[in-house]
């Protein structure tokens, strides 16, 4: 009895953790959409935020760090960075081609190599670069689906 | 009876002030019994620079923001060579040295115009490297002459921007070995792209990934023409030692990153924090440690075939005939300098043992970053003869980090003075440590 119980429960939690995940993400979607049509672009992003910080945490996290500030001589850092703040189109394709090569940010210079990320979807394209542009005190507007779908259309051709 | 009671109390007095003058003499200031033929050792610093060290031990911050600093070398008098990783007023090379003798550095001055890591002192020349050179410069008491021009020993290293710090070590037999890291994490044919698979062979270890040797006195060698491939299979050994008492070389390897990262269906975010480990590695001549192939675990005490190369974290394949470390160290901690010291001053147990600066690691998130420590690890035979310990610790200025920007200071070069003084530099600020023994003493610190 308590074995089958044990296995009930175990079946459960899997479903739970790994098919859990996925239902979650497009419940979000489907808020987030049904609630553009009342408030259309704030409601979007608060939905893209939380979806955002998923995807950094598995992606981006190991390297820019839990704070954003990356690692000094290695990773550049996210925070207060027109790399981050500034022009959408630049800040898509470093997410898309990746990044080999020298930068400097306020005076440090970075070295490692950042691998393309071109496999993420427009969507997460769009979460994780929102959720950036909007967290440790950065303040800049979100970026869409759409945009970056333009940019990766323009990138490819 | 007054002139009695005179005489007394002057006999007291008298004993008196001998008692506090013999008692004034042990004071660590004026403690000279070390070594008589040197000056006294400064007084030790009230909180010790900020450091947590053994009993007895305490430290003089001899210089406070000297800049980007790597690796360092001390000369016979007591000056501070500083490698910079950026220009500092415009200068690579700093040297400081301390004129009223209270351990503090107090003139300043630098030459050269490259960044670099590597800087030793080697039969009167002082070596320094860029991330693409080797170079040295003639010593005259001491001291790089105003005029000296660099002599280009060895170019021609492959320009890369990961691992590329060209460390330094010389044997007794006028040789130079020079570290060349693999440019790559675990050389996938996508760098650090998830699921890409290794390149097999993998062709960055042909001018990469292992140790290269030089003669050390001839000027105008290039890599491919002169340079002798000693070791491979080494990720990146930035701290790089000759053992003069063994006559053998050693390193520490920086293990791979991102496990878990990279392969998650392989590794847990706990695996990918403690694995693999860091290696202490004794080179021989011809040694392959495995490099992007394998790497070390110290749970199960094994080389383990990388993930890249069809790897699950139990096979073993082509690892198994490959070099063991002789000690591990917990993973991404960065070692990046190591001393065999050789001095008087430390107690004896410290004779001959190994030295070792922890940068600190990056890559343990989502949990808290280790490292940022000096360890000793103590030796005999050329082999670790007892666990390692903490040596020196407080660099990072707080209890727990999530993140390496939040360090105040990350230990990174070592070098040993004359009177056996253990000398710390800091990548973060420049801020250089002299760590003394105090010899049963009361440091003015306790």
């Amino acid at each position: 009895m308590n074995k089958f119980y044990l296995i009930f429960i175990s079946i459960a939690l899997f479903i739970a953790a790994c098919g859990g995940a996925k239902n979650e993400a497009e419940q979000t979607e489907t808020t987030a959409q049904e609630e553009v049509k009342s408030e259309p672009e704030e409601k979007v992003a608060e939905a893209a935020v939380p979806r955002g910080q998923g995807i950094y945490k598995t992606y981006c996290q190991v390297c820019h760090q839990a704070d954003g500030n990356g690692v000094p001589g290695m990773n550049p850092p996210l925070t207060q960075t027109e790399w981050v703040l500034g022009e959408k189109e630049r800040l898509i394709k470093v997410v898309l081609n990746g990044l080999n090569g020298e930068i400097e940010i306020k005076g440090e210079i970075y070295n490692n190599v950042m691998a393309s990320h071109s496999f993420l979807t427009d969507k997460q394209i769009a979460d994780v670069l929102t959720y950036v542009r909007s967290s440790w005190g950065n303040d800049a507007s979100e970026i869409s689906e759409e945009e970056v779908a333009a940019v990766r259309a323009s990138n490819e051709g | 009876m007054d002139s009695l009671k005179t005489t007394i109390s002057k006999t007291i007095l008298f004993y008196a002030l001998i008692f506090l003058a013999l008692a004034c003499e042990q004071k660590p200031s004026e403690n000279t019994d070390t070594n008589s033929s040197l000056p006294a050792l400064p007084t030790a610093d009230a909180n010790n620079g900020g450091l947590t060290l053994p009993d007895n031990f305490g430290t003089v911050v001899v210089a406070d923001s000297t800049g980007r600093a790597r690796h360092i070398a001390v000369n016979d008098q007591g000056d501070i060579f500083i490698k910079m990783r950026r220009l500092k007023e415009e200068k690579g090379i700093l040297t400081i040295s301390d004129t009223t003798g209270n351990g503090k550095m107090d003139t300043f001055s630098g030459f050269d115009l490259y960044t670099g890591t590597g800087i030793h002192i080697y039969n009167n020349y002082l070596y320094a490297s860029s991330d693409s050179s080797v170079y040295r410069y003639p010593l005259e008491n001491g001291a790089v002459p105003a005029e000296a021009e660099p002599e280009v020993i060895v170019s021609g290293f492959p320009i890369q921007r990961s691992h590329a710090s060209k460390t330094l070590a010389f044997d007794n037999a006028g040789n130079i070995y020079v570290n060349v890291g693999g440019p790559s994490n675990a050389c996938m044919e996508e760098s650090r792209t998830p699921g890409s698979p290794g390149m097999d062979p993998c062709p960055q270890l042909e001018y990469q990934a292992g140790i290269w040797r030089f003669d050390a006195n001839k000027p105008g060698q290039t890599q491919k023409e002169d340079g002798y491939r000693y070791a491979t299979g080494i990720r990146n050994a930035v701290a790089l030692e000759w053992n003069d008492k063994e006559n053998s070389l050693y390193a520490l390897q920086h293990g791979r990153d991102q496990l878990n990262n990279l392969f998650t269906d392989l590794y847990t975010d706990e695996q990918s924090a403690e694995l693999p480990s860091e290696e202490f590695l004794q080179i021989n001549e011809g040694d392959d440690f495995g490099w992007p192939y394998c790497y070390y675990d110290h749970f199960k005490n094994q080389k383990i075939l990388a993930p890249e190369y069809g790897g699950d974290g139990e096979k073993t394949g082509r690892c198994e005939d490959i070099k063991a470390p002789i000690m591990a160290f917990p993973a991404h901690w960065a070692p990046n300098d190591l001393l065999f010291y050789t001095g008087d001053l430390f107690p004896e147990k410290y004779k001959n043992g190994a030295f070792i600066a922890f940068h600190g690691s990056w890559n343990r998130g989502p949990f808290a970053q280790k490292g940022y420590s000096v360890v000793f690890v103590p030796f005999k035979d050329g082999k670790p003869s007892g666990d390692w310990e903490i040596f020196a610790t407080g660099f990072k200025g707080k209890d727990e980090i999530m993140s390496p920007s939040e360090a105040a200071h990350r230990p990174v070069g070592l070098a040993q003075g004359p009177d056996g003084s253990l000398y710390i530099s800091d990548s973060v600020k420049g801020k250089i440590w002299r760590v003394m023994y105090y010899d049963n003493v009361t440091t003015a610190s306790l």
